[in-house]
């Protein structure tokens, strides 16, 4: 039995300011999604925001650690959103994409869901991240939606997003 | 299309244990993934150890974030791998993966972890650790324990993946 299924997917065919998982089916043990993203936020960079079951309470917290070529960083937030962080903006170099793989174990479990989140984006230019955040979303419901939005930008054309279920049954 | 990640085994704890052990594990697979979620009875540091080998063959290059600073730093001949550089709650699941390469051939063996222990308050890290093992034996079996001999509360999860390349 394949265990690393795709549920479903979205390439975009044009700029949208949300992308939607919804009905996921509880049938698996983990979630992992997988992003290349860019924003029309202007500037190089954009956060790529996530919520739970539309959830838009602050519910998200993150720990964060960031490398930019220079000087690493670590920082906290508490959000109504889990903040997973840097992808392109529009003054990034053309045809860049930011990569974010999100890890969601225990997905359907009746427990605070823990989160891992790998994020790259490198666009020969200076001003790009790569880091790893813990996250947390302190709800016991499972999650059946994911959303995917900006700081407010659009999701630029090409822009990917890959949602797998991974089975241990 | 062939199946290229595979589940081998699964343990999810129906009561406390000190350990959740895999054994056994075939040598047909090219890398191994290991995913842990769970709690500590006790907070403590969750770790790995592979074929029953307790000598100080284990060494690690650790790269955390608590929130404030970044720091790295090593550890050298140890008794086992950390899966994480925070210790875990004893109420709230975190997770850790530990992705063990060319597991089945004759050199050293590399494990990389991924922890995530966002806690929504007190000491909680993200961090990522390269992990030596100076054996070159093929790993046959894997224990999960904490590192200060607590138990492993129930409802923990432990799956180890088989992942081929060919």
């Amino acid at each position: 039995m394949a265990t690393y299924t795709l549920i479903s997917s979205n390439v975009l065919s044009s700029s949208a300011a949300s992308v939607t998982f919804s009905a996921i089916p509880a049938t698996y043990t983990d979630l992992v999604l997988k992003c290349s993203v860019r924003t029309d936020n202007a500037g190089a960079n954009d956060t790529l925001r996530i919520t739970y079951n539309n959830d838009s309470t602050a519910l998200y917290s993150t720990i964060m650690l960031r490398g930019d070529g220079a000087s690493p960083i670590s920082s906290i937030q508490t959000v109504a959103y889990m903040n997973a962080r840097q992808v392109d903006g529009a003054t990034a170099t053309s045809n860049t994409f930011g990569s974010t793989e999100i890890y969601i174990p225990s997905y359907t479990a009746s427990q605070s869901k823990p989160t891992s989140i790998v994020f790259a984006q490198e666009d020969n230019s200076a001003t790009a991240y790569m880091g790893a955040i813990a996250g947390l979303y302190r709800s016991n419901t499972a999650i059946s939606r994911i959303d995917f939005s900006t700081s407010g930008a659009n999701f630029v054309t090409g822009s990917s997003f890959y949602l797998y279920g991974i089975s241990n049954a | 299309m062939a199946t290229t990640y595979e589940k081998i085994a699964t343990t999810t704890l129906g009561s406390a244990a000190a350990s959740i052990d895999f054994t056994s594990i075939p040598a047909t697979y090219t890398d191994l993934r290991v995913v842990f979620v769970g709690t500590m009875a006790t907070s403590s540091y969750p770790w790995m150890r592979l074929n029953a080998d307790t000598d100080s063959n284990y060494s690690d290059t650790y790269l955390y974030g608590d929130g404030s600073t970044a720091v790295s730093g090593k550890n050298t001949s140890i008794t086992g791998w950390y899966m994480g550089a925070n210790p875990l709650s004893t109420t709230v699941p975190s997770m850790q993966t530990m992705d063990i390469f060319s597991y089945a051939g004759s050199t050293y063996k590399t494990g990389l972890s991924i922890s995530a222990t966002e806690f929504g308050s007190g000491q909680r890290m993200t961090d990522v650790i390269v992990s030596l093992w100076r054996s070159t034996a093929a790993i046959t079996s894997i224990k999960i324990f904490s590192d200060g001999g607590y138990n492993i509360k129930a409802g923990a999860t432990a799956t180890l993946y088989g992942i081929k390349a060919a």
